[in-house]
């Protein structure tokens, strides 16, 4: 027994010397400056999840950790740039008529699936046809749900709605692949690099595509390689062992003053998302005394130290002229204000409810701590409740049998409808079941008109109703930090949740 | 009593785990800060006399949490116990004195509990109770009963063949009295010994599940909530495990003591 005691003494000592070694932690430069471009060489990017099982690009129930890869993978007729645009891929131009419900798209000539063989007009046409559904299977692309028909006309290709949809460019990102391919026998696409390997729960390699129709990758080869434990990864990009890894969160930057380090968004609205068809969250009164309850300055200073975009409405800065500012600071905090609603609204006395969170995903608990924290003031008891992520895709997204949840919501597409097309009462997306026949009607207005500022100040509508009936109480679009090697640069960020690996090089 | 005290084992156990215990009972009084409040302005920092233990990355004092997540954690653990040995006591002494079929079947459901690992079956008594302090301490309860059970129920079957239970039955007392006035006040000294393994069994199962994500939820905190905390900042932030593994080092260390100077002297 001595000697078991003395050697657990030992161990205890060994453990204050090793945490004695970290001391302080400088901050690193952000300012980068990226040398020229070399062409060749290779890399090895950190990811933090194992991509989906299966890997067609047509699946709409693929993860955005999924979705961010396969962009380097497959193209579509368009594509979005790192500006937010849509730039002609596959299709070199196209052309709308009046009633924005036939589009017609030119092929562009010589451009080559990975297997070497040249992209045709039918396999668009089959493509397409897939992910809407029209080859008698399921739809797979909600987003293209209501292509009516696709055709092959005189080699170009006419994609006719079932109802008029001005932001229909938007979802013609649609991964085009080879004509009666099985996506899951094996990965073609168009894009920039190559699906080379993969070993599940290790790593993925791309390869560059020295064929592609544009301005080609500028590395050989990357390997992406899955660590799960976030602290792991931070220290192999210490030690060298990795050269890159995106989506970082503030603390965990502090100690790579061996990369270069830059700072974006994540693209996401995070908010406290509410059922609204569940008591007490069904009057608005409620809702709104959340809103004023929740001081979203002190969740960002709290749980992501001041990094972060505050947000009022299920938009955020990188939509451009969509974003609105002016409904970020709507609920002056106030915790007076918050018990006088919560009074109005027959709760003088607060009540409790509970907040479900994928218990992985650590800055959506984090935020959840925070706000239990700030509705103890008012009165509110609020529980965490942290499941598994497909427990909470089960039960809250699909099943909508929650209270509350935090989470954040990203965009498929760089249109506004992306974000906001969940909240139209009828919309199968809709899991906070937000019912407001005002909303309805001026989302109807806005996909319904062609004129793009109406369109504009429809959808500013939208987001405006939003907030005013505190559907959901926003929080952020979070700060993500990119942390690269410093021979490394062309990094890009992109208002999607979108990693573009065909830009990066290494210096000379 | 005493003669446990000549033992040194026993003596430095007593010492440990009656500091904290008296530690957790002030905890339940008072704590330096509030457990979960939270300040912007001490994020991060490391052990100094304001925070003896350093703070979080929400700036909540660690000190102020161990104390409370040791409260939780001991709770759960004695309560786990609790349950084991009442429900052990009674299957044990039953099926150990009278024997027969209903010995027959209870000793095989026991093995057949036995023979799953501890966690994978809590983790599916979880999945069926839902999550939470109180679910945790019926789950991890109804796993303690079987090791509980089998002990009681050897010590109960050698005590049966001695003089002094013959003696009783032939001045005529009844099985039940026989069992619990007679016999049972004689397999105490290797029920504490075994008591004192389950409670540690019972922490550190405490600590996995809470570990996991299963049991206390944030953000109250438990000696295994924190320890999961602490791991995303095991570099950055060492003393927060660090602190919440000696928690539990010295709970167990405590009363794996007492157990040894109880039963191997």
């Amino acid at each position: 027994m001595k000697k078991r005691i003395i050697s657990l003494v030992l161990a205890i000592a060994l453990v204050f010397a090793m945490s004695a070694c970290t001391g302080s932690k400088p901050q690193s430069d952000p300012q980068v400056t990226p040398g020229e471009a070399a062409e060749g060489g290779e890399i090895t990017v950190g990811l933090y999840n194992d991509l989906d099982a299966s890997l067609d690009p047509h699946m709409s129930s693929s993860s955005a950790a999924t979705r961010e890869i396969l962009f380097n993978i497959f193209e579509g007729l368009v594509k979005p740039d790192s500006k937010g645009n849509l730039v002609p891929a596959i299709a070199s131009s196209y052309t709308v008529n009046d009633t924005a419900d036939v589009y017609t798209f030119k092929l562009r000539e010589g451009v080559k699936f990975h297997d070497g063989r040249e992209v045709t007009a039918n396999d668009v046409v089959w493509s397409l046809s897939r992910a809407a559904g029209l080859l008698g299977g399921d739809t797979l692309v909600a987003d293209v749900a209501h292509i009516a028909s696709v055709e092959s006309v005189d080699g170009d290709i006419v994609v006719t709605l079932s109802k008029p949809d001005t932001e229909f460019l938007a979802h013609a990102t649609v991964a085009i692949i080879p004509e009666g391919h099985d996506p899951l026998s094996s990965v073609i696409g168009t894009g920039p690099y190559k699906f080379v390997s993969r070993v599940v729960q290790d790593n993925i390699v791309l390869e560059k595509n020295a064929d592609y129709w544009g301005e080609p990758a500028h590395l050989d080869k990357v390997t992406l390689k899955i660590i799960e434990d976030p602290e792991t990864l931070v220290m192999s990009l210490r030690s060298g062992a990795l050269d890159m890894a995106v989506r970082l969160d503030a603390s965990q930057i502090g100690t790579l003053d061996n990369m270069n380090i830059l700072e974006g968004s994540s693209n996401i609205v995070q908010a406290l998302y509410l059922n609204n068809a569940v008591k007490p969250f069904d009057d608005v009164r409620v809702r709104q005394a959340l809103c004023y309850a929740i001081d979203k300055h002190m969740v960002i200073d709290l749980a992501s130290d001041g990094h972060g975009t505050l947000l009022g409405s299920s938009m955020f800065p990188a939509f451009g002229k969509y974003f609105m500012p002016e409904l970020t600071d709507y609920y002056e905090p106030s915790v007076e204000k918050a018990k006088e609603l919560l009074a109005q609204a027959g709760y003088p006395n607060g009540f409790e409810f509970s907040i479900m969170v994928p218990a992985s995903m650590q800055s959506h608990v984090d935020v959840a701590q925070v706000i239990v924290e700030l509705l103890r003031p008012v009165g509110i008891t609020a529980k965490i409740d942290q499941v598994e992520w497909a427990t909470w895709y089960s039960d809250a997204y699909q099943g909508r049998k929650f209270e509350a949840t935090v989470i954040g919501m990203d965009a498929h597409g760089v249109a506004a409808s992306d974000l906001l097309a969940r909240f139209v009462s009828t919309s199968p997306k809709n899991f906070i079941n937000f019912n407001s026949p005002a909303y309805d009607a001026a989302y109807a207005a806005a996909t319904s008109t062609t004129d793009d500022a109406e369109q504009t100040k429809y959808f500013k509508e939208c987001e405006t109703i939003l907030t005013e009936e505190a559907a959901n109480v926003y929080i952020q679009d979070g700060a993500s930090f990119v942390a690269m090697a410093k021979d490394l640069g062309g990094f890009e960020f992109y208002p999607l949740y979108v990693l573009d690996l065909s830009k990066i090089y290494k210096t000379k | 009593m005493k003669q446990y005290l000549k033992n040194r084992n026993f003596r430095s156990g007593l010492l440990i785990t009656g500091i904290m215990i008296v530690i957790i009972l002030i905890g339940l009084l008072w704590t330096p800060y509030d457990p979960n409040a939270m300040d912007g302005s001490a994020k991060m920092q490391g052990p100094s006399f304001a925070h003896l233990f350093g703070t979080d990355n929400f700036g909540r004092d660690i000190f102020s949490r161990v104390v409370q997540g040791a409260g939780a954690t001991f709770l759960i653990a004695a309560a786990t116990v609790a349950i084991g040995l009442a429900v052990g006591l009674l299957i044990g002494g039953l099926t150990g004195y009278y024997g027969g079929w209903l010995d027959e079947v209870l000793m095989r459901v026991t093995d057949s509990i036995l023979a799953f690992p501890s966690i994978l079956l809590a983790l599916v008594l979880i999945a069926i109770l839902g999550k939470g302090k109180y679910n945790i301490i019926i789950a991890l309860g109804l796993l303690f009963i079987p090791s509980f059970a089998r002990i009681v129920r050897t010590e109960v079957a050698k005590q049966k063949n001695t003089d002094y239970v013959r003696n009783a039955k032939l001045m005529g007392a009844g099985g039940m009295r026989i069992l619990f006035i007679h016999i049972m006040p004689n397999i105490v000294p290797v029920l504490l010994s075994s008591v004192a393994i389950g409670f540690n069994n019972a922490v550190l199962s405490e600590a996995s599940m809470s570990y996991l994500g299963m049991g206390v939820q944030p953000p109250d905190p438990s000696l295994g909530r924190l320890l999961s905390e602490a791991q995303g900042y095991l570099f950055s932030a060492p003393w927060y495990a660090l602190f919440t593994g000696l928690a539990i080092i010295l709970l167990i260390l405590g009363f794996g003591l007492l157990s040894e100077g109880m039963g191997g002297e």
